[in-house]
């Protein structure tokens, strides 16, 4: 009990301190400077006491009141379930009061009349330590009432977390919700709802008869479904290869297939533009020769089909190298002895027991090319898909949240149902004899007509990303692509130029440095907290058990199906305005980042903690060690590998990141693919191709130090199935 | 060592709507082993489990020491325990493992090292500092697993099925051992196990477990010799089960009649009339046909080296039987007359 009295009086202090010293409101600069010590108390800078006590904002007092009350909570000697409950109430009270004052008085001081004069700011490093005080004395109070094993650290981790998901994932969601029904004088209108959802931009079916262009909704899923075959049928052939034949370049195709997972989701619709282009290798190359037209056929539906081939084919070769070796090979024996020939086996044995996995790798290159908006706005020309069409409806001229909320609604509805079969798909997989016995047998090699079949599909696609990364690469060292092939440092020049300066000291000329280190820096903040909490919340749920588990867990793998168009617009809705103000800062950034990638963290962790027996846990317990001891000398070095993963991941993915974040960048604040980008859009690919070049081996060198620091972890086991769950995460969209 | 006494009163543990244990009372007094006997899915690694305190009842009191720990998590009861699967944490050494409890309370280091060589020392495992768990063969890390548990100088220790991962040849010996080392250290130990001859060796008291409930509780003697019903007879060794008729002669003794046979026995209270009769394989005797005895044919012969192992058809059914007579087996086919030996036949009242 000594403990937990500790644990209220610390929490109680934070909350004092967010209440009494720091400034309540969100300042204009960093609250980190320190500028507010300066006018400490005083105007913008003051805490919640003095707003209310000089400035008349007296909705702040009861916040106050009620962390006094909190005070008394420590003195008596309570009665210990009695003590819980008025630590519920308390936090419970104190956390939804916070949080209704900010949202019911707006920075309009007519929100509630009479009430409120002179209105308020958005929420501020105060305002956020008392909300943290109050989540977390109603998790001590949890604990108390015996939830969560009564241990307060398990209960405030939950708390902390659900805390926070609702407050980045699900209000911004629900915020979009609410756009998409607001009619023109801010009412909530179905009406409006249907007029943005049912136009004949969205389904219309003119390309069939050939009169005009498709609605913006069937290009998307016609794109998706062809993706989605495609990369599934390219994936189980190098799947097939890898696996099951003696093909010469295993070790190429595994390398290949991790660099569109590092690289920027553009890259391959650059080199494509290089090398099919209007100015590209293959039409110079045909004019020269045979005097033919130039042709655009790659801005459209084939071009876009081409890359996102070449791009999500390694996602689902990763699924299903998974899935074939999972197929026991004692089944396949077994089909032998029974007299099957190697290719009826093939067919009545080895496929069915794939099927499960083939329907997810379909389903994951179907919410992948979706999400995709870096390919979709380099090569999309005139066909139009909805991740770039919600990005248009805010940027462009349109200008019309109201329709970009009712699109990115439509785009989540695709995700979610896509997401919805691949939780029913994953449930029926039992059957995949995944025993954690050795399977002694040989696995069946691949039937004649099967592996020429796999050749064929496999060697193309190696050659053309090979082709595609190369150009991509000398690309960046020639004058101008299409017109003038002399080599030339020009590009890394303007965009990463450093010149020394008048008074000694570097100046960074380039015009790429800003966006690439607030990218660098950015992302290194947000990759240690998206692996604490996706590691934290895969313990919680692999570990705990209580009720709300399984709920949690799905919160957390959905809020991943979630498109990053969708969280882009979202977060400019939600954070626009008080009382959560962030757009435009790099706060904002970071937290897109972090909730984003943080079901990366959650998979890697639960992947490794499977491998963990439980059993670990409980000796340490009768060990006499405490949770936090358990988790940070037991279960932490034992989950080496997936920490070192979800930080490479997370930092990666942010890095590369494009769909969500080009809603959120600002001058201030660039990000390095949103920079490309516009390079891209201005033609100047120079510049463009140089940057990624740079950005690839930037997050090479990232992935080797990231694991270098981590170190190995010096234990007998096998990794496998953490790689296995990186690998149903994909890249950055 | 300040080995402590345990109590449990009207344990139970619900999952959902499945008890795995119902109303459990028992006592463990100090310095002694109590064995929780019984198949699998009785509750006995569950009962074990809640002395640990690794989860809470659902209703009732544990206390240990006469202390109500009830409430108390596991880490910080003055309990260790040896798990099945040992547990032995991978990625530390032997020397880090058996000193971790020690170094989680904030001992000084060389202390920590200190009493971690001892209790490697006290189950014979010295120079084995270094190894990490996976280099160690399954019965060194069983021994490292009890230093574990040892070092902390509990007043209670737990196994928890401990010898199922060793060959038939090591779990004799470690059961030896832990014996030995309960004994000298006069430490109170809950031992769980499905293997009766395995409890059988190691305890002073056994409590056998069936369906959630403590089917019978004594010292492994009583248990095997006067089981309360077939089930307690049956897990506690090979038994024949019959009907018979009890007549009761005086105070103590009764007359049991068994088709054609008859014996004298202890009645120990059972009424008169028809009752079960548990018969051990070894009570059975095999002498040459004379009318006099039970009539029988032998179906099977099993020659598995320290004896014979015969399935024998009487008219009471096909009785188990096993006969040291190596040298004169009987083939499938012979006929023979049995007779029974008053030791290990036990009436038992009809269910």
């Amino acid at each position: 009990m000594i403990r937990k009295y500790g644990a209220i009086a610390l929490w109680l202090c934070v909350g004092a301190a967010g209440f009494l010293i720091v400034p309540w409101y969100a300042l204009p600069g960093s609250v980190l400077s320190l500028d507010w010590l300066r006018d400490f108390a005083t105007g913008d800078s003051a805490p919640a006491i003095v707003q209310a006590w000089r400035y008349g904002r007296t909705w702040l007092l009861p916040i106050g009141a009620l962390l006094a009350a909190g005070c008394t909570l420590l003195a008596p000697r309570f009665d210990r379930s009695l003590l819980a409950h008025a630590l519920l109430a308390l936090g419970g009270i104190g956390f939804l009061y916070t949080l209704a004052q900010g949202f019911l008085i707006g920075s309009q001081a007519a929100s509630l009349q009479g009430l409120a004069t002179g209105g308020q700011q958005g929420m501020g490093l105060g305002a956020t330590l008392a909300l943290t005080s109050f989540a977390m004395l109603f998790a001590v109070g949890l604990a108390g009432r015996g939830y969560f094993g009564g241990d307060a650290f398990i209960a405030g981790s939950v708390v902390a977390i659900v805390a926070s998901t609702a407050i980045f994932t699900l209000f911004p969601v629900l915020r979009i919700m609410v756009s998409a029904f607001d009619d023109a004088n801010g009412l909530i209108s179905i009406a409006a709802f249907l007029d943005r959802l049912l136009q004949q931009k969205v389904w219309g079916l003119g390309c069939l008869t050939g009169a005009a262009r498709c609605g913006v909704a069937w290009n998307t899923l016609i794109l998706a479904l062809l993706t989605a075959g495609g990369t599934t049928t390219l994936g189980l052939a190098f799947a097939l290869l890898v696996t099951r034949t003696r093909f010469r370049f295993k070790k190429l195709l595994r390398a290949l297939a991790i660099l569109p997972i590092i690289t920027p989701p553009f890259v391959i619709g650059l080199g494509l533009i290089l090398l099919f282009g209007r100015s590209g290798l293959v039409n110079h190359g045909l004019e020269w020769a045979f005097g033919i037209e130039p042709s655009r056929w790659l801005y459209g539906l084939p071009g876009l089909l081409l890359a996102q081939w070449l791009s999500f084919t390694p996602i689902a070769f990763l699924v299903l190298i998974g899935v074939v070796e999972a197929v026991s090979p004692s089944m396949e024996e077994a089909a032998q002895t029974l007299r099957a020939s190697r290719w009826r086996t093939f067919i009545d044995v080895s496929l069915p027991l794939m099927r499960p996995g083939l329907a997810n790798a379909f389903l994951i290159g179907f919410i992948e090319s979706i999400s995709d908006f870096g390919n979709p706005i380099v090569l999309g020309g005139n066909f139009s898909v909805l991740a770039t069409e919600v990005f248009f409806s805010v940027v462009g001229a349109q200008l019309d949240q109201g329709r970009a909320a009712a699109l990115g609604i439509l785009l989540l509805a695709f995700a979610l149902a896509a997401f919805f079969a691949q939780r029913v798909v994953l449930g029926r997989r039992d059957y995949t004899a995944l025993s954690g016995k050795g399977d002694s047998g040989l696995p069946a090699p691949l039937p004649e007509p099967a592996r020429k079949l796999c050749y064929a599909l496999a060697m193309p696609w190696i050659v053309l990303t090979v082709t595609l990364y190369a150009m991509t690469f000398l690309g960046s060292f020639v004058e101008q692509w299409g017109r003038n092939y002399a080599p030339t440092l020009n590009h890394y020049a303007r965009a990463f130029g450093v010149e020394i300066g008048p008074q000694g000291g570097l100046i960074w000329v380039g015009s790429a440095w800003n966006s690439l280190w607030t990218t660098v820096k950015l992302s290194a903040l947000a990759a240690p907290l998206t692996a604490a909490l996706g590691l934290l919340t895969a313990y919680i749920l692999t570990r705990q058990r209580f009720r709300g588990r399984t709920a949690l867990e799905f919160g957390t793998m959905l809020s991943f199906a979630i498109p990053g168009t969708v969280i882009g617009v979202s977060y400019i809705l939600a954070f626009n305005v008080p009382p959560i103000e962030m757009t435009g800062t790099a706060l904002i950034l970071i937290a897109c980042n972090v909730f984003r990638n943080m079901p990366v963290g959650v998979r890697a962790g639960m992947a490794s903690m499977a491998q963990i027996d439980a059993s670990l846990d409980e000796a340490s317990a009768t060990l006499g060690a405490g949770r936090f001891t358990t988790l940070r000398r037991i279960v932490l070095p034992l989950l080496k590998p997936a920490v070192a993963a979800a930080l490479v991941y997370s930092f990666v993915r942010a890095a590369t990141t494009v769909s969500a974040i080009v809603f959120l960048v600002s001058a201030e604040y660039e990000w390095a693919t949103t920079y490309i980008i516009n390079r891209v859009t201005n033609g100047d690919y120079g510049v463009a191709i140089a940057y990624s070049t740079v950005l690839i081996v930037l997050m090479l060198v990232a992935i080797w130090l990231i694991h270098s620091a981590i170190g190995e972890r010096r234990l007998g086991r096998r990794d496998g199935v953490v790689r296995m769950g990186m690998a149903e995460l994909g890249p950055a969209a | 060592m300040k080995a402590s006494s345990i109590e449990l009163r009207n344990l139970s543990k619900r999952y959902g709507n499945v008890a795995a244990i119902h109303d459990i009372s028992f006592t463990v007094a100090a310095g002694t082993l109590l064995t929780l006997l019984g198949p699998s899915g009785c509750g006995k690694t569950t009962t074990l489990r809640l002395i640990a305190g690794l989860e809470p009842p659902s209703s009732g009191t544990v206390l240990i020491g006469g202390v109500d720990v009830t409430q108390t998590p596991a880490s910080e009861r003055d309990v260790s325990m040896v798990f099945q699967s040992y547990a032995l944490f991978p990625h530390m050494n032997v020397i880090e493992n058996v000193g971790y409890g020690l170094s989680v309370a904030q001992i000084p280091k060389a202390q920590v090292h200190d009493k971690a060589h001892a209790a490697l020392a006290a189950v014979g495992l010295t120079g084995f500092d270094a190894r990490l768990p996976s280099e160690l063969s399954g019965g060194q890390q069983q021994r490292v697993a009890v230093a574990r548990a040892l070092v902390l100088e509990p007043s209670v220790l737990l196994f928890d099925e401990p010898l199922s991962n060793l060959d038939a040849r090591l779990r004799r010996q470690m059961r030896e051992d832990i014996r030995d080392l309960q004994r000298r250290l006069s430490l109170t130990v809950v031992y769980v196990t499905h293997d009766q001859a395995e409890a059988m060796a190691v305890s002073d008291r056994i409590i056998v477990m069936n369906q959630a409930t403590i089917a019978q509780q004594g010292s492994p003697r009583e248990l095997y010799e006067h089981p309360h019903d077939i089930f307690v007879a049956a897990f506690m060794g090979d038994a024949n089960r019959v009907r018979g008729t009890l007549r009761r002669v005086d105070e103590r003794m009764g007359e049991l009649e068994i088709g054609p046979l008859s014996l004298e026995i202890e009645h120990r209270g059972l009424p008169q009339g028809t009752v079960d009769v548990a018969i051990r394989p070894e009570a059975v005797e095999i002498g040459a046909p004379n009318g006099k005895g039970l009539p029988g044919t032998v179906r099977k012969a099993t020659y598995v080296g320290g004896m014979m192992e015969y399935t024998i058809a009487t008219e009471l059914g096909e009785l188990f039987v096993v006969n040291l007579a190596v040298d004169r087996p009987l083939a499938p086919g012979s006929v023979v007359s049995l007779t029974l030996a008053a030791h290990g036949v036990v009436p038992i009242a009809t269910s």
